[in-house]
C-alpha cells in the first residue's frame, strides 16, 4: 500500500492559487522528489501534507491519517525539515536534541542520532557557531527524532557548498536505508536524479509527470553523444555500422558520435576490437533539466 | 514543559547583558538619584512623603517591568517568530504555545528577582522602608505585571520584524512612563492628565504599587482598570499572535 496518498490536493492563498490540482503517491521505503522552479506549488504542497496548512480541496492520506483532521496523529508519524527554519542562536546541539526529543512519547537515542548526522562533535557548540552544512544536518536530526515513519525534507541544500550537499545526501540515503520514507523538495536536478527513487515534476501548481529520474529523461529524449580523442585513425564505417550510431562528425582530433540507446558500450567495444583506445572520453545525455523543459516547456533553473 | 522552561531559562541567561541592563539601570537610576539632595526630604505635596519613600522605588520598578513586556519580550518573540523557532515547534506533537507559556514565567521571574533587589537595595542604601502591606503589594504587582505582559504580547503579535520590535515597544513605553509618574508624581499632574493616566493601566498599577508600598489598600478603580487591560489585551494577544 501507499504511504502517502495526495489527490487533487488545490490550496490558493489570497491572491493567488499556490496549488492547482496535485496528486502523487509514495509507497513506503522510498524517496520520492517533488521537483519544480520556485514558485511551482512544492513547498506549499508538502505544507499540506505536514499538517502545517489546511487545503482547501483533495485528499491527503499519510499512513491513514488525514493531516487536516488529526494534526496530533500525524505528528507522531511524521517528522518535518522546514525551508529556512532555524533555532535560537544560543541553544547548544544537544540542547536542542533533547529538547526535541522530550516532545515525542518514544523518540530515538538522540546521541546516536547526532552521530549518524556527523555532529557528535559539535554536541556543545552554539547553532549560530555552525556552519549551514551542519545547521542544515541537525534539522535533519530534529526531524528524525521522533522516530518518524515519514521525513519530510524541503529544499535540504540550498546555499550549501557542494561538499556539505554531497555529505547531505549521503545522510538521507542513510536514512531511508533505516527504513523511512522520504518526501524531498528540490529545485536542484542533480539532488533528484542522485537521490530520488521516483520524482515528481510540478510546474504551476500541476503535476507535469512522475516516473524515475531515468524514466523521465527516458521518455523525453533518448539522443546522446559520446566524444573522444582515438589513440589511432578510426574508419568511420565500424562506428556507422552500429545500430546505436546515426551520426559520426570529426572536430579537429576528437570523434563526435551522435545517437541513442546504450551508445557509449557499443561505440568504446566496436573501438575495442579495432585496438584504438578512446581517450578523454566524454558522454552528454539529457539529465532530469531536459526533460523538464521537454514536458513543461520552461526551464528549472531560469 | 519543564524541559521547555529549562531550556528557554538558559537560553535567557545567556543574554544576561540585556537582563543586567533591563534590571540594573532602574536600580542605579534609583540608587544615583536617590542620594541626592533633596529626594529624602518630606515634601507636603507628595502628601508628607519624600521622593524615596515611594515615588522613585515604585516608578523605577515600573521602568523594569515596562522595559521587559515592551522590548524584551517582544523582541524575543518576534526573533521566535521570524526564524521560523515557533513553526518548526509546530511539526512536533507539542504545541509552540508552551515556549510562549515558559517565555511568560521567565519574564515574571526575573520581573521578581530585580524587584526584590530593588527593594533590598533601596532598604539599604536609601533607608526606604519595604512595601509595608507585603500581600497586597504582591497582589498588585503579579495583576499588573500580567497587564502589562499581556500588552507586550499584543505587541509581539502585530509587528513581524524583530529589528523593529524595541524601537515600538519603547514608542509605546515611553507616553506609559509618563501618565504612571516618572517625571511628574501623580499628585502633581494637571487633573486632566492624572484621569487619562487612570485608564493607562501603567497608571493605575504605579499608584497601586504606591498606595501598598505605604501600607494602603489599593484602591478599586485601579484595580479595575488593571484587570480590565488584562482581559482586553490578553483576549487580542490570543485572538492576533500568529506562530508563523
Amino acid at each position: 500500500m501507499d504511504l502517502i496518498e495526495v489527490t487533487n490536493l488545490r490550496k490558493s492563498y489570497k491572491d493567488h492559487v499556490a496549488v492547482e490540482d496535485v496528486s502523487f503517491s509514495v509507497e513506503e521505503g522510498e524517496i520520492f522528489g517533488i521537483l519544480g522552479p520556485n514558485g511551482a506549488g512544492k513547498t506549499t504542497t508538502v505544507e499540506c501534507v505536514s499538517g502545517l496548512r489546511r487545503r482547501d480541496g483533495g485528499q491527503i492520506s499519510v499512513a491513514g491519517v488525514d493531516p487536516g483532521r488529526d494534526r496530533d496523529r500525524l505528528r507522531r508519524i511524521l517528522g518535518a525539515q522546514l525551508q529556512s527554519s532555524q533555532l535560537p542562536d544560543r541553544i547548544k546541539v544537544w540542547e536542542a536534541m533533547d529538547l526535541y526529543a522530550s516532545f515525542y512519547p518514544d523518540p530515538a537515542d538522540w546521541p546516536e542520532l547526532l552521530d549518524l548526522v556527523g555532529l557528535t562533535a559539535k554536541r556543545n557548540a552554539m547553532f549560530a557557531k555552525l556552519s549551514g552544512g551542519q545547521r542544515q544536518r541537525l534539522s535533519v536530526a530534529l526531524a528524525l527524532v521522533g522516530r518518524p515513519r515519514v521525513a519530510v525534507l524541503d529544499e535540504l541544500t540550498t546555499g550549501l557548498d557542494p561538499q556539505a550537499r554531497r555529505d547531505v545526501w549521503e545522510l538521507v540515503e542513510r536514512i531511508r536505508a533505516d527504513g523511512v520514507t522520504v518526501l524531498l523538495v528540490t529545485h536542484f536536478m542533480e539532488e533528484a536524479e542522485r537521490l530520488c527513487d521516483r520524482v515528481a515534476l510540478i510546474d504551476g501548481g500541476r503535476v507535469a509527470a512522475v516516473d524515475t529520474p531515468a524514466g523521465l529523461v527516458a521518455a523525453v529524449d533518448d539522443e546522446q553523444e559520446v566524444s573522444f580523442r582515438p589513440s589511432s585513425p578510426v574508419d568511420e564505417a565500424i562506428l556507422l555500422a552500429l545500430p546505436e550510431v546515426r551520426a559520426v562528425e570529426r572536430s579537429g582530433a576528437r570523434l563526435v558520435v551522435r545517437g541513442s540507446g546504450n551508445l557509449a558500450p557499443a561505440v568504446t567495444l566496436a573501438l575495442a576490437e579495432h585496438q584504438i583506445v578512446p581517450t578523454d572520453l566524454r558522454i552528454e545525455q539529457a539529465n532530469l533539466d531536459d526533460a523538464f523543459l521537454a514536458i513543461t516547456g520552461k526551464k528549472l533553473i531560469p | 514543559m519543564m524541559k521547555i522552561l529549562a531550556v528557554e531559562t538558559k537560553l535567557q541567561l545567556r543574554e544576561w547583558p540585556g537582563i543586567a541592563f533591563t534590571a540594573g539601570l532602574p536600580l542605579a537610576l534609583l540608587l544615583v538619584l536617590g542620594s541626592m539632595p533633596g529626594f529624602s526630604e518630606i515634601k507636603p505635596e507628595l502628601g508628607g512623603q519624600s521622593l524615596n519613600d515611594t515615588q522613585m522605588p515604585a516608578m523605577m520598578t515600573m521602568l523594569a517591568l515596562l522595559t521587559l513586556a515592551f522590548t524584551v519580550l517582544p523582541t524575543t518573540l518576534t526573533a521566535y517568530r521570524e526564524r521560523g523557532v515557533l513553526r518548526r515547534m509546530s511539526t512536533t506533537p507539542v504545541h509552540p504555545a508552551r515556549v510562549l507559556a515558559a517565555q511568560l514565567v521567565i519574564n515574571l521571574a526575573i520581573a521578581a528577582l530585580s524587584t526584590l533587589l530593588l527593594i533590598v537595595c533601596a532598604r539599604l542604601v536609601l533607608g526606604t522602608v519595604p512595601p509595608r502591606a507585603p500581600v497586597a503589594f504582591a497582589l498588585v504587582y503579579l495583576l499588573g505585571t500580567a497587564a502589562l505582559l499581556a500588552m507586550g504580547l499584543v505587541v509581539a503579535a502585530i509587528l513581524t520584524n524583530s529589528k523593529v520590535a524595541a524601537p515600538v515597544g519603547s514608542v509605546i513605553m515611553f507616553p506609559l512612563m509618563f501618565v504612571a509618574g516618572m517625571w511628574i508624581p501623580r499628585e502633581l499632574m494637571s487633573p486632566v492628565l492624572r484621569t487619562i493616566g487612570d485608564f493607562s493601566v501603567a497608571g493605575p498599577f504605579a499608584q497601586a504599587l504606591r498606595d501598598t508600598w505605604a501600607g494602603n489598600a489599593p484602591q478599586l478603580p485601579h484595580l479595575a482598570v488593571m484587570a480590565g487591560g488584562l482581559l482586553v489585551f490578553g483576549g487580542l494577544a490570543v485572538r492576533l499572535f500568529r506562530w508563523e
